[in-house]
C-alpha cells in the first residue's frame, strides 16, 4: 500500500503544477468579483487558457476536442488547480454534465456546433431538470414540449437551475407524450437561454443567498435538430447526465469547516471547567468529525487507487455525500452551540465563526441537492445491498392517469 | 496511488474465508457455547495452524512465514466474519507484543510454538471499572515477580502464555508470563460472550519478564487496535449480510420488509458505518505496515469507527429480525455478544475516541 503517485502520474503532476503556477499569477490576490460581468470574464479567461494549452476536456475523446486521457490525469489537474488561485466553478455543470450528454446523444451537426465553443469557454451551459413538483422523483416532470413542424414548443417551469442567469444554453428534459408511461414520455433538448419566452429569476434561498434560479418557459421554440436522443428516450439521456453528476458532485464544499476548525475553536473557548476542547462531549464530536471527514477522504482515495490501476471503483463511493452533508450540518451546529450567545450574533464576514454560520445554512441545502439523504440511502440499500425498491404504480400506467396511492 | 491490499494478501484472505465458511460461523460458535467442557473448537484451531494462520507474522528464523501487517489484518477480518471459536486473535496480539518488544531470546522461546500451533497466547490489561488501557495498572513487578489480577482475559483458560500490562517505571508496560507455572493461577470467568472463553489471571509474585518499554506498550496498543478493527469489520459485515438477507425474505403487510424505508435506511446506515470504518482500518493497516507516525491517529480512528459499525450493526440486526431475532435459537445473539467481546478486548469506544483527539491535537501542534 502507498499513497504516492506512480512515476507517470508524478511527471504529469509536475508538468501541470508548473503550468498552473505560471498561468494563474494574474488571479492571485484578487478579491471576490464585484459584478456578474467581472465574475464571468475571469472564469472565461481561465477556461480559454486551459483550452489553448490542452488542459480542457482532459478525459473527453479527441474527436470531441478533448485530450483522450484517463481519469487520473483529470483528477490530478483538478487537485492542482484547486490549490491555485484559478477562478473555477462556472463550467462545472456545463462541461461536467451537459456537454458530455450533448456529445453522447446529439447529432453530428449539434456536436460540431456546440461542443468546441463550450470547451473553449465561449458559451456557458446549465442543466434544466428539477421542477417544483419533481425533485427526487425527476421522471415526474411536467414541462411540456409539443411538436410544431420542424420545431418544438416548450411551456413550463424549472427550478434549482444553477447559474441560469449567466448561461447561454441549457439541456432540458420535457414531457412530449403525457399519455405514455411516466419514464417513456420524456424527450431532451438543447435550449437557447436567450430565446424569446425564457425567463430566469433568481431564487432566494433560506440562507439569504441566491445561487439558483427559477426558469420559466413560455412558448419557447427549439429546432428538432437540437433534440438529444430519440423522442421518448429522454429518461435514458437524462441518466447519462446524472451519471456524470455523480462524478461531479460528492465532495464537501471547499468553504466548509472540518474537524480542525472545530478543534481550534474548542481550544479557544474557556469554560468554567477549562478549555472546551478538554470536555468529553466536545472531544467526542471532534472524533466523530474526523471519522466522517477523513473517512470520506480515505474512501475517495480507495476509488482513486482503483482508477490509477485501471480498475472500476467499488460501490463504497456511494457513502460520500450522505456522510459529508450531515456532518457539515452537525459540526456547524456544535460550533455555534460552543460559541454560546456569540454564535447567534451575525459574525464578521470572512471570520471563522462566519464559516460555521454559513455552513450551517449551506448544509441544509446540501442534504437535499443532487440526491437527498433519503434517496441516497435508498440507492445504497437497493443498488449496493440488493434490497427491493418501493412499491410503485404499475410501470405501464399512462402518466396522465397516475394518481397518488 | 495504491491504497488497497496486495493480490497476494487477498489470495490468503480468500483461502481463510473458504476454510472458515465451511468450518466456522454461527453453528460452530453455538456448538462451543452449548458444550460446557469445550472452550474452543480444536479442529478449527488445527486447521488454521495447518493453513499457516498462526505463522503469518512469525519471522522465518522462528519457523514462520514473516508476512506483513496487510496479511494479518485480512486474516483478522476473516476470523471476525466467521465468529471463529478458536484463540487466533488472542494469539495474534501475543505475537505482536513479542515482535514489538520481545528480546531475541524471548522471541526464540515463544514464537516457534506460535507458528506450529503448540503455543496459545493471550493479552490481558483489564483490572476493573476504573482501569483504562493507558492508565497505570495496579499490577506491579518487584524482584522479577509480578503481583496483580488481570480480568477478564480472553482465552486465558486455554493459553500457555500471557502478555499483561503492569506498572512500569514511566508508564504502563508489558510483561510476559508463562501460564504453565504452578503459581500462575487462571480461573474461568463468565462474560457476556458465551463462545470465547475468558479468565482471571491471579499473580502473587509470579516470575515474569518485562517485555520492552512503556513506549513499546503504546505501539502495541496501536497495532492491536488495527488488528481488532479488522476483526470487527468481519463481524460487522457478516451481521449486515444476515440482516439484509432476512429483509429480502421476510414478508409483512403483503410485502418484503426490505421495501420499507424504515428498514432499508437502517441497512444503508450499516453499510455507511461499515465503509467508513473500513477506510480507517485500511489507513491503519497502511500505517502499521509502513511504520508511519500516523499510526497513532489511524489506529484510534479505526478502532473507534469499527466499534461504531459493529455495535450499530449487531444491535440493528436483532431489530430487523424482530421477535425471532430475540430468541436463543436465532444467530443474532452471536454478533450482539461478539461486539461486546471486541470492545472489551482493548478498551471501549470512549477511551479510543479520546486517544484519537489527543493524537490529532499533537499532530496539529507539530504542524503549527
Amino acid at each position: 500500500m502507498d499513497f504516492n503517485d506512480t512515476a507517470e502520474e508524478a511527471a504529469y503532476r509536475e508538468k501541470v503544477r508548473a503550468w498552473i503556477a505560471e498561468n494563474t499569477k494574474e488571479y492571485e490576490g484578487q478579491g471576490a468579483a464585484k459584478t456578474n460581468e467581472e465574475f464571468v470574464a475571469r472564469q472565461k479567461s481561465w477556461q480559454k487558457k486551459k483550452y489553448d494549452a490542452g488542459y480542457a476536456g482532459i478525459t473527453w475523446p479527441k474527436k470531441f476536442g478533448g485530450q483522450g486521457k484517463g481519469p487520473m490525469e483529470s483528477i490530478i489537474f483538478s487537485q492542482e488547480e484547486g490549490k491555485s488561485a484559478a477562478p473555477t466553478g462556472l463550467y462545472a455543470i456545463g462541461l461536467g454534465m451537459c456537454i458530455p450528454t450533448v456529445f453522447t446523444h446529439g447529432s453530428q451537426e449539434v456536436v460540431d456546433r456546440f461542443v468546441p465553443v463550450a470547451l473553449e469557454g465561449e458559451e456557458i451551459w446549465c442543466q434544466l431538470f428539477s421542477e417544483p413538483a419533481a425533485g427526487s422523483d425527476l421522471a415526474g416532470i411536467r414541462t411540456k414540449a409539443e411538436k410544431d413542424g420542424d420545431e418544438w414548443v416548450i411551456n413550463g417551469q424549472k427550478v434549482w437551475t444553477t447559474n441560469a442567469h449567466l448561461c447561454d444554453y441549457g439541456i432540458i428534459v420535457t414531457r412530449t407524450d403525457p399519455s405514455a408511461p411516466k419514464h417513456k414520455g420524456l424527450t431532451m433538448f438543447i435550449v437557447d437561454m436567450h430565446s424569446e419566452g425564457v425567463e430566469a429569476r433568481p431564487l432566494k434561498q433560506m440562507s439569504g443567498g441566491s445561487d439558483f434560479n427559477e426558469v420559466f418557459f413560455d412558448d419557447v421554440r427549439v429546432p428538432d435538430a437540437w433534440r438529444l436522443g430519440d423522442e421518448g428516450q429522454g429518461w435514458q439521456v437524462a441518466l447519462t447526465t446524472l451519471m456524470n453528476e455523480r462524478l461531479a458532485v460528492g465532495g464537501k464544499p471547499r468553504y466548509s469547516p472540518d474537524w480542525r476548525a472545530l478543534l481550534n475553536l474548542a481550544k479557544e473557548i474557556e469554560t468554567v471547567l477549562g478549555p472546551a476542547s478538554e470536555q468529553a462531549d466536545v472531544r467526542e464530536e471532534i472524533a466523530k468529525a474526523y471519522i466522517n471527514d477523513h473517512g470520506v477522504k480515505l474512501t475517495q482515495q480507495r476509488a482513486l487507487s482503483a482508477l490509477s490501476q485501471g480498475k472500476t471503483p467499488g460501490p463504497e463511493q456511494s457513502i460520500s455525500k450522505v456522510v459529508v452533508a450531515k456532518q457539515m450540518q452537525e459540526i456547524s451546529r456544535i460550533a455555534l452551540d460552543l460559541s454560546e450567545s456569540q454564535g447567534f450574533v451575525k459574525a464578521e464576514p470572512g471570520s471563522e465563526l462566519d464559516r460555521f454560520q454559513s455552513s450551517y445554512f449551506g448544509a441544509a441545502g446540501l442534504r437535499i441537492a443532487g440526491g437527498t439523504d433519503e434517496i441516497l440511502r435508498n440507492i445504497i440499500a437497493e443498488r449496493v445491498l440488493g434490497l427491493p425498491g418501493d412499491l410503485r404504480p404499475p410501470k405501464d400506467t399512462p402518466f396522465n392517469e397516475l394518481k397518488p396511492v | 496511488m495504491n491504497f488497497d491490499f496486495s493480490d497476494d494478501a487477498r489470495t490468503l484472505q480468500d483461502q481463510a474465508r473458504r476454510v472458515f465458511d465451511e468450518t466456522a460461523g454461527p453453528d460452530a460458535a453455538r456448538a462451543v457455547m452449548n458444550d460446557p467442557d469445550k472452550h474452543y473448537d480444536e479442529a478449527i484451531w488445527k486447521q488454521a495452524v495447518e493453513l499457516g494462520l498462526t505463522a503469518i507474522r512469525v519471522p522465518e528464523e522462528h519457523g514462520g512465514v514473516g508476512l506483513g501487517a496487510e496479511e494479518a489484518c485480512l486474516i483478522a477480518e476473516e476470523i471476525g466474519r466467521g465468529l471463529v471459536p478458536a484463540p487466533l486473535i488472542s494469539t495474534m496480539l501475543f505475537t505482536e507484543a513479542l515482535l514489538i518488544a520481545g528480546s531475541a531470546e524471548q522471541q526464540a522461546k515463544w514464537l516457534p510454538g506460535v507458528a506450529d500451533g503448540s503455543v496459545i497466547g493471550c493479552f490481558g490489561w483489564g483490572e476493573g471499572a476504573s482501569q483504562l488501557p493507558s492508565s497505570m495498572p495496579d499490577t506491579r513487578m518487584a524482584k522479577g515477580g509480578l503481583t496483580g489480577t488481570k480480568s477478564p482475559v480472553a482465552d486465558a483458560p486455554i493459553a500457555n502464555a500471557a502478555v499483561v500490562s503492569y506498572a512500569g517505571e514511566d508508564g504502563p508496560a508489558l510483561a510476559l508470563v508463562d501460564l504453565s507455572r504452578d503459581d500462575a493461577r487462571v480461573t474461568v470467568v463468565e462474560t457476556l460472550d458465551l463462545v470465547r472463553p475468558h479468565g482471571t489471571i491471579e499473580l502473587k509474585g509470579v516470575e515474569a519478564e518485562p517485555l520492552g518499554t512503556s513506549a513499546d506498550y503504546q505501539d502495541f496498543l496501536d497495532r492491536a487496535a488495527v488488528l481488532l478493527s479488522f476483526e470487527a469489520l468481519g463481524t460487522q459485515d457478516a451481521a449486515m449480510r444476515m440482516a439484509v438477507d432476512y429483509a429480502k425474505e421476510r414478508v409483512a403487510f403483503g410485502q418484503r420488509i426490505g421495501r420499507y424505508q424504515g428498514v432499508k435506511h437502517n441497512a444503508a446506515d450499516m453499510y455507511v458505518k461499515g465503509e467508513l470504518a473500513r477506510a480507517h482500518a485500511m489507513h491503519g493497516a497502511w500505517a502499521f505496515q509502513a511504520g508511519s507516525p500516523e499510526l497513532r491517529q489511524a489506529a484510534a480512528a479505526a478502532r473507534t469507527a469499527s466499534l461504531d459499525a459493529v455495535t450499530y450493526t449487531a444491535e440493528e440486526n436483532v431489530q430487523m429480525h424482530g421477535g425471532i431475532g430475540y430468541t436463543w435459537e436465532s444467530n443474532c445473539q452471536f454478533y450482539y455478544r461478539r461486539a461486546r467481546a471486541i470492545s472489551a478486548m482493548l478498551g471501549s469506544r470512549g477511551f479510543w475516541s479520546d486517544r484519537l483527539v489527543r493524537s490529532l491535537e499533537n499532530r496539529n501542534a507539530e504542524a503549527a
